[in-house]
């Protein structure tokens, strides 16, 4: 080793020992962001030390590229809606998904003396980034309604993926066996895309969460592949970190909708349950005007949004009746199901926008076990994550899922637009509830007219 | 030899990942992707000696794109992680 192939290796020791103390900072929301400072210090440490390299001749191409992804990067941050997160986090799965693909492929064409073992590595990386990439693009299409939420299955499907698979394999073989020929590299590359598209495309909306989070663990994943073929340590770090934080959030997403993961990507395979249940009881509306002398006698107000109250851009008007609401002596607090929104913690982003204490928000199993004791429930935009179906009625699609029992406090309002169903395509019981009172309408006006009545 | 002292580095980082992330509150999740979003933007410094290195010229340009691409990463990433970050306050 030459003193400068040291000197960078032992500064990525301490670029990977930063990274793992800024994941460790984020525990907790008052060192979170000293955390993501941490980390983002240790990524420019490990740029410039890199570039210290003597391998590294020529710096014009390398300006241009960091200087263009930078403003890339810049106008995508600071221009994002907070609705938007699941689309620019899908995106920049997928942008890194191509950069590790476009590592690998160096590496290929690099090498021509390459080992089998960095070829078989490359090509894994290859395929993993591509399957990221192209696969991210389509969560990103779904997340942004350029194509149709809904899962979108063919006649031979299945077939069609174990095809795709066994290709895959032998254009793997070729490629390794055969590194030069760079036929077998276009065929592994656009077969590896393919598979991307594939995966996706027969995942529902209500989905999307475990998507996003399943590719951006392949990105980590793919940057950790990359890592291998380069013999990069730090790579292999940082990717490891990223790959297991997205197999957490895949695990947690799933599990909040009592599914296993192979269930949630073979979803749009399987035949949609009908279920022969019987709902007792009616509906009964409420209008603003009587919900406000409701909340008005209130002691303790628990809020439940779902994805709904994003789409209304109600959590802004949400804040205000909040602040009315302890004016008047009420205590506030939030219910966040794991699943509420379209990616994980989605919703607590959006209220910590509308400046909402993170002290308030509260996990499904913390507040759970004293919800008996909340005089009101608001129910806002949220259906399945609500539904008490899941508690008491076998048989239903959603039966076992965890749920935030909304129906156990002592007066539910349930604010939304009419009696559609949620994701899940499943009646909801928890509308037929003797407690429960329907506020139709959108749920940013009904909000406005609560916040004016108080106001009055 | 190499392959599996790298094996050895996967398998601790993996596990000291999961310890790691383990304890992220679900409050917290959103900033956690794109804060991994930024840093899987790693790739950006494999990419830096192809890009600049006496490569084939095809590797020099996938190594640029690639430079590129992960820069977008890493910058956009770290900023809106930031950016989300700020807005989470205590009472």
């Amino acid at each position: 080793m030459s003193d400068f192939s040291i000197l960078i290796n032992a500064t990525y020791v301490v670029c990977a020992l930063l990274f793992i103390f800024g994941l460790k900072l984020l525990s907790h929301p008052s060192t979170a962001r000293k955390g993501n400072l941490l980390s983002g210090l240790a990524m420019l440490i490990a740029v410039v030390v890199t570039l210290l390299d003597k391998q590294i001749i020529s710096f014009e191409f390398i300006l241009g590229a960091i200087m263009l992804g930078s403003a890339v990067g810049v106008y995508a941050a600071k221009k994002v809606e907070m609705t938007s997160m699941p689309e620019l986090v899908s995106l920049f799965n997928g942008v890194g998904g191509l950069a590790s693909l476009a590592v690998a492929y160096a590496a290929i064409v690099n090498d021509a003396f390459a080992s089998v073992f960095v070829l078989i590595v490359s090509f894994i990386a290859l395929l993993i980034g591509a399957v990221t990439f192209s696969g991210s693009v389509v969560a990103w299409a779904k997340l942004s309604e350029r194509i149709v939420g809904r899962p979108i299955v063919f006649k031979g499907q299945a077939i069609a993926n174990v095809v795709l698979i066994l290709a895959i394999a032998a254009s793997g073989y070729l490629l390794v066996t055969e590194p030069a020929m760079t036929t077998w590299h276009y065929v592994a590359i656009g077969l590896a895309l393919l598979m991307g598209v594939m995966l996706v495309l027969p995942i529902g909306g209500a989905d999307m969460p475990v998507v996003i989070s399943l590719l951006n663990s392949y990105s980590g994943l793919a940057a950790c592949a990359a890592g291998f073929a380069l013999e990069n340590n730090l790579l292999i770090v940082a990717g490891a970190l990223v790959g297991a934080s997205g197999i957490i959030l895949t695990n947690i997403m799933c599990k909040a909708m009592n599914r296993s993961l192979v269930n949630v990507l073979t979803s749009g395979f399987q035949k949609v349950h009908t279920s022969e249940m019987k709902i007792e009881g009616e509906i009964k509306p409420l209008s603003p005007d009587d919900a406000f002398y409701v909340l008005e006698a209130a002691q303790s107000v628990l809020v439940i949004p779902g994805y709904g109250m994003a789409v209304a851009q109600a959590q802004h008007t949400m804040k205000e009746l909040q602040a009315l609401l302890e004016n008047n002596g009420a205590e506030v607090a939030y219910a966040i199901h794991p699943v509420a929104g379209r990616m994980p913690g989605h919703m607590n982003v959006l209220l910590a926008e509308a400046d909402v204490s993170y002290e308030q928000l509260f996990e499904m199993d913390e507040i759970n076990p004293r919800i008996e004791g909340f005089d009101v429930a608001i129910v806002i935009g949220a259906n399945d994550v609500v539904n008490p179906a899941a508690r008491e009625m076998v048989g239903s699609p959603i039966y076992g899922m965890p749920v935030i029992n909304a129906d156990l406090a002592k007066n539910v309002f349930v604010l939304k637009r009419g009696m559609a169903t949620g994701f899940a395509g499943v009646d909801n019981p928890l509308f037929f509830k003797p407690n429960c009172r329907m506020i139709f309408g959108d749920a940013k006006e009904t909000l406005n007219s609560l916040v004016r009545q108080f106001a009055d | 030899m190499t392959g599996i002292y790298l094996l050895f580095i996967l398998m601790l980082a993996i596990f000291v990942g999961f310890e790691l992330i383990r304890k992220v509150p679900a409050t917290l999740h959103t900033p956690l992707m794109s804060g991994a979003n930024a840093i899987s933007g790693i790739t950006v410094i494999g990419a830096l000696s192809l890009a600049g290195g006496e490569s084939h010229e095809l590797a020099t340009w996938l190594g640029a794109a690639a430079v590129m691409l992960a820069t977008v990463n890493v910058v956009g990433g770290y900023l809106v992680t930031d950016r989300m970050l700020a807005m989470f306050k205590k009472r």
